[in-house]
């Protein structure tokens, strides 16, 4: 072990700028899960208060009024099926083109990732008029198809360069002994796959957990998910903050945390494999 | 490349995705080796070509005729007239100029900020696992949770923490929402974005040279210098990367309005994909809206390009 540095004003100083930085930055974070343990006089309180007497009194109010579980449903719902969906699409495809590369892979990766540049609010008026017309306005399944959909190119893409370091010699070894498609896929590839398949997938979940455009435009009361509801305490009950504060913490909490463990995947997914 | 035209070139890439680079030995046989790898790639290829295709030109059908959401009985081809009122509509010049100013100031903020907070958290310090998660957490948070956790906590005149903190310096709060609609926007998304701003640049920061840059250390180079000899062109690419990624994200801001400013006063916080919103959802006029549509689509196709350019050479 090398020996510790000794202590200077530099890193002192760099420490404390550091931790200022993060709690500024923090903060409106942080602030958020302190009202949502407040009361409502408490919340709007003149100065604030830093300390006081936590209630859980809100958890109980926001799912009382607003049916908060019905809508954490529908996120969970929509949000696992059309990861899986897009999963069980993308995995096949990224296979083919890892292993079975041809002069044509790069253009067809490229031409994925060219349709999701496309802006959602492009497609707004089609979606919704196709979507009306089938009669799936406020449905999960019409927010699970759209998400597989826009959320396809990014998995297709962080398989295919997982899929790429994986040998190409184990696999060809297995078909030399016989292996079937379906021995090949269960037996050697999602074994050496599996990293890449599990930070696909967190990363898709919280693209899908936090999408609010198709979410607010295509649902109502039935299908909405937590991003909707949070919408829904815009203007008239916005001054009940401590539930807002509540119903928010509720909303995020499960997926921030997903996002500290799928941070380096973010990154990777985001800039589509440029930045590593 | 645009979408149309890449369009065009991948159906004959699904017919010719039959020749292997590599052909092993398989014992499955010619045929099926054949056969195998496009079906699989299919069902991606058919879903994203659908679901590109189907509503770009239903799009472009749509903004050729009359076609009012509430009004199904008027149709009729009415040439460019839906482009015509898009653009002559007094909103929409405002709505450019106001998204330019969101993106252009949010990418100055991230970039600029997130480079510094990169370079202020690369070397160790105590606690730098903790401030690394709790940096990275803003950008977790649902655009509508951001949107009131600011407008109503942060910003509200009366009660809000801002509205403390300039009482405790002995000034007038500031009633941002009316005041300042744009610049409240602009606020809630650099704070959603400068984590993932900070995120790209620290991961980049990872791979620089450390010999180099202890070298340089060594023979005194100062901070200035190497920020400008070393870090710098170091984190070009990851710069330009993030530059590029926000512009197609940040073009259609859309929850932080609808949630906030619903576009307003006036329109001093309209964008063009909430402008786009607003014809196509309140005022039903699915014609201008899909014309309006194509206007954001051609800008996004023109920020594309680019950033396909410069992952494709990062591609082999």
């Amino acid at each position: 072990m090398a020996p510790k540095p000794p202590v200077s004003a530099a890193l002192i100083a760099r420490t404390v700028a550091a931790w200022m930085v993060t709690l500024v930055i923090f903060f409106p974070l942080g602030w958020l899960v302190l009202t949502s343990f407040k009361t409502e006089l408490q919340a709007i309180s003149v100065p604030p208060l830093l300390f006081f007497t936590p209630t859980l009194d809100n958890f109980v109010e926001v799912q009382r009024r607003s049916d908060y579980l019905l809508y954490a449903q529908n996120s969970v719902i929509t949000s696992v099926v059309s990861t899986l969906l897009g999963l069980a699409i993308a995995f096949p495809a990224a296979y083919s083109m890892a292993f079975f590369r041809s002069r044509w892979t790069r253009d067809v990766l490229m031409w994925m990732l060219s349709t999701k540049m496309m802006p959602a609010v492009g497609a707004l008026v089609p979606i919704y008029v196709l979507a009306q017309t089938a009669g799936l306005l406020d449905t999960r399944l019409a927010l699970i198809i759209v998400f597989t959909l826009s959320n396809l190119p990014i998995m297709v893409w962080m398989l295919y360069s997982s899929f790429r370091d994986i040998p190409h010699e184990i696999l060809e070894a297995a078909r030399m002994d016989g292996a079937t498609l379906w021995q090949e896929f269960r037996r050697v590839l999602l074994p050496l796959g599996m990293g890449g398949l599990f930070s696909t997938g967190l990363l898709c979940l919280v693209l899908a957990w936090n999408e609010a455009f198709w979410s607010l435009n295509l649902t109502a009361a039935k299908a909405g998910t937590l991003a909707a509801l949070i919408a829904s305490y815009s203007s008239p009950e916005g001054l009940f903050w401590a539930k807002l504060s509540c119903a928010s913490f509720m909303a995020i909490a499960p997926i921030v945390v997903f996002g500290w463990f799928s941070q380096r995947q973010l990154v990777q997914g985001l800039t589509f494999g440029a930045v590593k | 490349m645009s979408p149309l035209r890449s369009a065009a070139l991948n159906t004959d890439a699904v017919e010719a995705a039959s020749t292997p680079v590599s052909a092993p030995g398989r014992p499955r046989g010619e045929a099926a080796s054949r056969f195998l790898p496009r079906a699989l790639l299919a069902p991606a290829v058919v879903t994203l070509f659908l679901w590109m295709i189907v509503p770009l030109v239903m799009t472009i059908y749509f903004s050729l005729i009359r076609y009012n959401l509430m009004q199904p009985g008027e149709t009729g081809f009415i040439g460019l007239a839906n482009y015509e009122f898009f653009v002559t509509d007094a909103s929409f010049w405002t709505a450019i100029v106001n998204t330019l100013l969101l993106l252009g100031s949010v990418i100055a903020i991230t970039v600029v900020g997130g480079v510094s907070v990169a370079l202020l958290i690369d070397d160790p310090f105590p606690g730098r696992g903790l401030v690394r998660v709790l940096l990275i957490s803003p950008f977790f948070v649902m655009p509508t949770v951001n949107a009131l956790l600011w407008k109503h906590m942060m910003m509200n005149p009366i009660y809000g923490v801002f509205a403390q903190v300039w009482h405790f310096f002995g000034a007038k709060p500031v009633d941002w929402m009316t005041d300042w609609p744009l610049f409240s926007v602009i606020v809630m998304v650099a704070w959603q974005w400068l984590p993932f701003a900070t995120l790209i640049f620290v991961t980049a920061l990872q791979s620089m040279n450390r010999e180099q840059l202890e070298a340089a250390r060594m023979d005194g180079a100062r901070y200035f210098q190497q920020l400008r000899y070393l870090y710098v062109p170091h984190l070009g690419r990851s710069i330009a990367v993030v530059i590029m990624i926000e512009m197609i994200f940040l073009m259609s801001v859309f929850a932080e309005i609808f949630t906030t400013t619903g576009g307003g006063p006036g329109d001093a916080s309209t964008n063009i994909a909430f402008l786009i919103f607003k014809q196509a959802l309140l005022n039903f006029d699915a014609g201008v809206a899909s014309a309006g549509a194509l206007f954001a689509v051609v800008l996004a196709n023109i920020v594309a390009i680019f950033l396909i350019r410069m992952i494709g050479k990062n591609l082999d």
